[in-house]
């Protein structure tokens, strides 16, 4: 490094590779990734949520309509129950930014339960749905309705696994206040999972027919 | 390469359970799976990407013998199905996206002055699905059936039940799987590149200093990322028609296939401009070194290349005039594909206003340059006619689409890319490919080329039709084959040239200096080939062309007049300074096996959806689970010894 420094000492000298970390986005690296990955995922989920739209009310489909089988009470508590675990992974973040790591663990659990409520609950509409009459292949409605949430559910659970991961990794004490990125990255997905459904309850579920 | 060693040497890894050592080697066969320097995935992605478009080559070469004569019996339908589905597959997906890959991820970090991509194990992941996904695709002709529906894989023939029996095989399951691998692939490789040159540029390089190839890069990352989920989308409800009997594209049960068609070319005409932009970008740079005059209209270049990626997501429509979508959609698309053309036909002139009145040196690489901006104007006056809706009805099927798209894949992507071959080879190989092969290389190819594709308007306007298997005699298109097909060959020829200059330069000794071509941008102010570490110290950028600017100065009747070298930093003294300095203290990112573990696993769960089978699924979940979370606890970089401090200079 000295013979770098002595031919051009006006220069400034990087040693690491990734030292600089200039970000002129004023984003790390790590975390734009995470929101260009989002981006791209917005355009998947832009597909199947056309496509919903364009079948559920194409005329002569086999099987049970949406009205017949739209339990909107039900299906506005596990909504609120996904949004609520936005608030969780929010004070989750706080707490591993503050060093608080046993906080830390309680909101992740908080978020994970959420998340797997909401799963239970997907699981127990789509029983429910099949027992009335709706399959996948059943009708366009069918069709596009399973692949749509099923993709959206798959969102969520791996989204738990992550959260998951993150919380055995702060158990092992693999995970400390420097590591409040890797928890931000996993909220931003987090989030974005929440806003899809938000999307999803509402033209699936709320705008009537 | 051996620069690294020493640090490496006082690097002991602290043992892990339940991990795989950490590779250290960073020569021999085995650092090639787990290496994570940019310049090495480059090679990688440049070299599987040269055979497949060899295969693809050859593929090619099939249909021309079959179609040289009138009622041609070399090939059976299907087995004509099958090579065109997998020529245009190939071509795009495994030649076309990796080789515009190969170049950025080599180019991109030394262009805008950085010693790596932002991540490096994403970037080697993304390798190596790319490399297994076209394995995946190819391993169907032993599997039960090669993909044969097209490389656009319309519905319903694609998505229709195996029970349906529309197409025989497993072929379309592999290729909406294989697709979907190559989706991921290039999905990561473009995150990667838009994070590294937005974060990652050197001190001074402003967005408007780039050279107009990274430019090119970050547009058609943005491309990439934004158009690859459409089709992935549209490949999963492929695939659950198929095996799960929904009816998203089956007409019988309700379902549109026009919707299919919609989002394959929400995807596939961005794509088209993945698949160009890089071409242009190779352009912008080769066509200002050998005229030695700057890039005319530097900006104009930059932005009508993002004009073309906003513009290229309204034109979708254009590949369906014919399918009756109403004259109000079609002419708005008719419309917008006419604005297309003015950001295209604005790079024209400003790469001949860089060739007009500069001292132009005919080296191979300026030839090809030249060569794409005529082919592919070619191609881009056949485009425009094809967004009058009239025309365009008549021509919709013919040879005269497939001449356009040759014209402006093969005689823009493929000239551009190996202009870039000639340009770059000494820089990447330190060895120069040789000129006089390279004439003929060029010359065979256009002269070829021309032969093969010209005919193709013709007889696409007698009304020859395209995916085709053969065509009665006393068409009056016989001749016109025949010469299509010698044409074929002779780019076969130009090619086989091209592999023969390769391997003639692999076995002389490496001369080639830094800056062979006394160019303009940074990739020629470090030695070649490049020491891992790519820049000893992270230049600061005071100009756009700032390489050539350290190089030469204008006086006061504004002739160009070299700076002595002291002024400058001489080749000399890099090569020598540089391997004296050998790398001590600059601490790169470690390799790691992980990705190529992650993307093992890829193939054996697209078996497992092929094939539906449970036991397949498992192993490679387990693979993929394995290598994400043993990826995910080792860190980018090893721990460095002590005696070196972690972090100098940085901010």
């Amino acid at each position: 490094m000295t013979a770098v420094e002595e031919r051009q000492p006006d220069l400034p000298v990087i040693s690491d590779a990734h030292g600089n970390h200039d970000a002129h986005t004023g984003s790390t690296n790590a975390k734009l990734a995470m929101w260009l990955f989002l981006s791209s995922d917005c355009l998947f989920f832009g597909a199947f949520i056309s496509t919903f739209l364009l079948y559920r009310d194409r005329p002569g489909q086999e099987g049970p309509t949406p009205g017949d089988l739209f339990d909107i009470p039900f299906t506005s508590v596990t909504s609120f129950i996904l949004l609520m675990s936005s608030l969780t992974m929010v004070l989750a973040l706080a707490a591993i930014q503050r060093g608080d790591m046993r906080r830390f663990r309680v909101w992740i659990i908080a978020t994970v339960l959420f998340g797997v409520t909401f799963i239970g609950g997907q699981i127990f509409e789509f029983t429910e749905f099949s027992r009335e009459g709706l399959n996948i292949d059943t009708s366009l409605f069918g069709s596009s309705f399973f692949v749509l949430t099923g993709l959206h559910g798959a969102h969520v659970t791996a989204g738990i696994i992550w959260l998951l991961s993150l919380w055995g990794l702060s158990m092992q004490e693999h995970m400390g206040q420097g590591d409040a990125e890797r928890v931000e990255i996993a909220g931003l997905y987090w989030h974005f999972v929440d806003v899809v459904w938000i999307v999803i309850f509402t033209v699936v579920y709320l705008v009537p027919t | 390469m051996t620069a690294f060693t020493d640090a490496q040497a006082l690097t002991k890894p602290a043992p892990r359970p339940l991990i795989l050592r950490r590779p250290t080697k960073t020569t021999g066969v085995w650092s090639w799976f787990t290496t994570i320097d940019h310049k090495k995935i480059g090679i990688l992605y440049g070299g599987t990407a040269l055979f497949f478009f060899v295969v693809g080559g050859i593929e090619a070469l099939l249909l021309r013998v079959q179609l040289a004569e009138a009622n041609g019996t070399l090939l059976t339908a299907s087995q004509y199905n099958t090579l065109f589905t997998m020529h245009g597959t190939t071509m795009i997906f495994l030649m076309g996206m990796p080789l515009a890959v190969a170049f950025a991820n080599y180019l991109v970090p030394l262009q805008i002055g950085a010693r790596d991509v932002a991540f490096p194990r994403i970037n080697m992941f993304g390798y190596w699905v790319v490399l297994f996904g076209g394995i995946f695709m190819y391993s169907s002709f032993v599997l039960g059936g090669a993909p044969n529906g097209g490389w656009f894989g319309y519905t319903p023939l694609t998505s229709t039940p195996l029970s349906g029996g529309a197409l025989p095989g497993n072929g379309p399951d592999f290729w909406a799987i294989g697709i979907i691998f190559l989706g991921i692939g290039s999905t990561t490789s473009a995150i990667n590149i838009i994070v590294t040159v937005l974060n990652m540029r050197a001190p001074g390089m402003t967005m408007m200093r780039m050279p107009p190839f990274t430019w090119m890069a970050l547009v058609t990352s943005f491309l990439t990322v934004f158009a690859m989920p459409i089709i992935t989308a549209a490949l999963i409800m492929v695939f659950f028609d198929r095996n799960f009997d929904t009816t998203f594209f089956l007409a019988t049960k309700g379902g549109d296939p026009l919707l299919y068609q919609h989002l394959f070319w929400l995807f596939g005409h961005p794509e088209v401009y993945i698949l160009i932009l890089p071409g242009m970008g190779i352009v912008s740079e080769i066509l200002p070194v050998f005229s030695r005059k700057p890039l005319f209209g530097y900006s104009v270049v930059v932005f009508s290349g993002i004009a073309i990626g906003f513009l290229g997501w309204g034109v979708w429509a254009h590949h369906m005039f014919a399918t009756g979508l109403g004259p109000v959609a079609i002419s708005a698309f008719g419309l917008s594909t006419m604005l297309i053309a003015i950001p295209t036909g604005v790079k024209i002139f400003n790469w001949l206003g860089t060739v007009y009145g500069g001292a132009v040196r005919l080296t191979t690489a300026m030839l090809f340059s030249l060569g794409f901006i005529a082919m592919f104007t070619l191609g881009g006056l056949s485009g425009v006619l094809h967004s009058i809706v009239p025309s365009d009805t008549q021509q919709t099927d013919t040879y005269f689409v497939v001449a356009h798209f040759h014209y402006v894949l093969f005689g823009g992507l493929v000239f551009a890319i190996f202009g870039g071959f000639y340009y770059w080879w000494p820089k990447v190989f330190g060895r120069m490919l040789d000129e006089r092969l390279g004439k003929w290389n060029f010359w065979l190819l256009l002269v070829g080329f021309n032969l093969t594709f010209f005919p193709m308007h013709i007889v696409g306007l007698l009304g020859m039709p395209r995916r085709t298997y053969r065509y009665d005699d006393g068409m009056g298109w016989e001749v016109l084959n025949q010469i299509e097909t010698v044409g074929g060959f002779i780019v076969a020829l130009g090619t086989l040239v091209f592999l023969v200059n390769i391997f003639y330069t692999a076995k002389r000794p490496k001369t080639a200096s830094a800056d062979p071509w006394d160019a303009r941008s940074l990739e020629w102010s470090i030695p070649s080939p490049p020491p891992e570490y790519n820049f000893a110290d992270i230049p600061r950028v005071e100009a756009r062309d700032d390489w050539w600017h350290r190089k030469y100065t204008e006086d006061a009747d504004g002739k160009l007049v070299r700076l002595p070298t002291g002024g400058a930093v001489d080749e000399a003294e890099i090569t020598t300074t540089h391997d004296e300095h050998g790398g001590h203290g600059i601490h790169m990112p470690s390799p790691s096996i992980y990705p190529f573990i992650v993307a093992l696993g890829l193939p054996l769960m697209g078996y497992a959806a092929v094939f539906l089978n449970i036991w397949l699924l498992i192993p490679g979940l387990l693979l993929v689970l394995f290598g994400i979370y043993a990826w995910g606890l080792e860190p980018p970089t090893e721990p460095e010894p002590v005696q070196v401090p972690e972090k100098v200079g940085a901010s």
